[in-house]
């Protein structure tokens, strides 16, 4: 399935236009993508639809998602999710990001967790670690996209894109999520300083997935990051790296619905 | 015609030891301070000369690079402007999106034109891809963070009654009040440099001096986008001067020297694109649609010879740079004829950028290439009647 050549379901939040998809039913799931966009993520979202409702909308500057002006920051995502939550009244909101999606989700939870039961991180971004000369995120502006691919995948043939082959949508919601992704992360780098000072704000149960074989991020910092949110669980998932969802994603989903199932 | 000579003032001692890049992440340690002092103080007497010799100066920045020392303008502007009795000293350029604080620029910039007494023209340009990993400017916004830093920088320079307050989207202050005033009123002239039709379109709309490098014969096109937002904006044609175009000069009393030296400028485009992969094409950097085209492996050709071929300046013969107009090269009259036919070329070329030493060309061979062409060259491109301007609006209108 390809969400690019489809015609997908659009939302306006805010004045913004996003596109939106929406599968399965029962509780609601907030599916909030990677900086790798919405298509990579479709075979978890499917196996998420099995146990929730999944909604997964494609963040603003991803695929065909308007990008505001002035919208520069995760904090600012940040609030334009909190005005979708309100905008269609959902309560009870499990929610679940990967890596940027996760850095965002918790933005989200620091802010309110009115809307909110459960949260789900997996190799999530978004605190610094280490001390200042202590590069904990490695610097993927500075790696070819192969180089990148080796050190993000477990079985780097899971992230390897042929673009010729591509249709021409999906090339552009390539070069559209590498520019979203440096409007948001660039600098500071995959992290918002204040972020990690309000982790303590987040008072629901919350569970860290983590792709053991990561290399763009530690296993320490992922550690470290659950450490700073009461009570948080941390749970590794084999043979995945940065990207858990999309190279494991029936497994993922399982470990995310058996959280959502649980106490 | 005006001629301003330049020189990326280059570390070319290092340029065999790096292995794939001489930018961004080429260590220092291959770069010796007493061996670089030597170099910076050969180059500023050869900005000297080039002041007595009536021809004008341009100066520039990269970062992090073996190719260009020169990290900070202004450094080069303060030293030209005592050093130098009468040159126009041309900054191209100033990347003032990347800099944090644009005051501090418009304080620099209006102290040089002081010490010059009046002698500063200002070229405010977006930065090569390489410059965005030096200064960790998010690339996405910077052209924003252009437009802002430069009417900053123009209202600071044109403000001389009251203090005014600014609070931009990038930019913040409360209490604005240059001093020293700016010499030249109402400030120096403005320039910037483009490769693409649609920044030539908004440079012409403002009339700003618009330069291109490594254009070659494929410079018209850019040109007319100009000449036509000119037109446009401001009912009439623009000048030659507000066109300009760096090219490498080469000129010696015989054909085989001349090459010689042509061959040794020249190591500036060959070293120039010498850059690790990722640091080329930082997102944001261009609009998603021509990422797009880059990610399939697509990128357009740039640089074009008088029959329309593509050439890769990195490898190209010197032959091959010839025909492009990236290089004019040979005895006096070879190199005014090739300089002319250029102008022609482009309906109208005002100012010529010479890079009349690049690469590993010696002080004695700069010395004499400067001489000669400031000699044998100069006055005949100075009495050159440049191509009619309206002429060359019509055909672009037609």
């Amino acid at each position: 399935m390809s969400l690019t050549e489809a015609a997908t379901p659009s939302l306006v939040v805010s004045g913004t236009r996003i596109d939106i998809i929406e599968r399965g039913a029962g509780r609601p799931l907030l599916f909030l993508h990677a900086e790798n966009g919405i298509e990579p993520a479709l075979g978890a979202i499917e196996a998420l639809a099995k146990g929730a409702r999944v909604i997964a909308p494609t963040h603003p500057g991803y695929g065909r998602s308007e990008l505001p002006k002035g919208m520069r920051s995760v904090d600012d995502l940040s609030y334009f999710y909190l005005d979708l939550l309100d905008q269609l009244d959902l309560r009870d909101v499990a929610l679940v990001g990967v890596s940027l999606g996760a850095w965002l989700a918790a933005e989200i939870a620091v802010k309110s967790t009115t809307r909110l039961s459960k949260l789900v991180m997996a190799n999530a971004v978004g605190i610094k670690v280490g001390d200042r000369e202590t590069r904990d995120i490695i610097d993927i502006f500075a790696l070819t996209e192969k180089e990148f691919i080796e050190i993000a995948y477990c079985d780097p043939a899971a992230g390897r894109r042929d673009y010729k082959a591509l249709p021409d949508a999906e090339v552009l919601a390539a070069a559209r999520a590498r520019e979203a992704t440096a409007r948001f992360a660039w600098n500071p780098y995959f992290h918002n300083p204040q972020l990690k000072s309000r982790l303590h704000r987040i008072r629901i149960p919350t569970l860290l997935l983590w792709g053991a074989h990561d290399r763009m991020l530690s296993e320490a910092y992922g550690r470290a990051y659950a450490a700073l949110i009461p009570g948080a669980r941390f749970e590794p998932i084999e043979r995945a790296g940065h990207f858990p969802h999309q190279e494991q994603p029936k497994v993922f989903a399982e470990k995310v619905l058996a959280f959502l199932g649980g106490k | 015609m005006r001629v301003y000579q330049f020189s990326e003032q280059p570390y070319f001692p290092a340029w065999n030891e790096h292995s794939g890049t001489l930018r961004v992440t080429f260590p220092n340690r291959k770069c010796d301070p007493h061996v670089a002092a030597d170099l910076f103080h050969r180059y500023y007497d050869e900005y000297q000369l080039t002041d007595e010799l009536g021809l004008d100066i341009m100066v520039n920045e990269h970062h992090q690079s073996a190719t260009c020392m020169c990290s900070t303008v202004v450094v080069g502007l303060a030293v030209l402007a005592r050093i130098t009795q009468r040159a126009r000293l041309l900054v191209l350029g100033y990347p003032i999106g990347h800099r944090p604080d644009p005051l501090r620029v418009a304080e620099e910039l209006s102290t040089i034109d002081v010490i010059s007494r009046g002698r500063l023209d200002m070229g405010f340009i977006k930065g090569i891809p390489y410059e965005i990993a030096a200064s960790n400017r998010n690339p996405t916004e910077l052209m924003d963070r252009f437009w802002e830093a430069h009417d900053f920088i123009l209202k600071a320079m044109t403000t001389h009654d009251e203090v005014f307050n600014w609070e931009g989207e990038f930019f913040h202050y409360r209490q604005v009040n240059v001093w020293p005033r700016v010499w030249q009123e109402p400030h120096p002239p403005v320039w910037s440099t483009t490769g693409s039709t649609s920044q030539a379109r908004v440079l012409g709309e403002r009339g700003y001096v618009m330069a291109t490098l490594g254009t070659g014969y494929g410079t018209r096109r850019i040109y007319d986008a100009y000449r036509k937002s000119f037109v446009a904006k401001h009912g009439k044609a623009p000048g030659a001067d507000r066109f300009a175009y760096l090219g490498l000069v080469a000129v010696a009393n015989d054909e085989a020297e001349a090459r010689r030296r042509g061959d040794l400028i020249a190591g500036y485009v060959r070293t120039s694109p010498i850059v690790a992969l990722p640091f080329r094409n930082p997102p944001g950097y261009l609009p998603p649609e021509d990422q797009a085209r880059v990610l399939r492996g697509e990128t357009p050709p740039r640089t074009f010879t008088r029959s329309g071929r593509v050439i890769n300046m990195q490898t190209a013969t010197i032959d091959e740079l010839m025909d492009a107009g990236v290089l004019f090269c040979g005895t006096p009259d070879r190199v005014y004829e090739q300089i002319v036919a250029f102008c022609d070329h482009c309906g109208g070329m005002g100012n010529l950028l010479m890079m009349a030493h690049g690469g590993e060309l010696s002080h004695a061979q700069t010395v004499d290439n400067l001489t000669l062409f400031a000699r044998e060259v100069y006055p005949r491109l100075k009495a050159f009647k440049q191509p009619d301007a309206e002429e060359a609006a019509n055909a672009v209108a037609a």
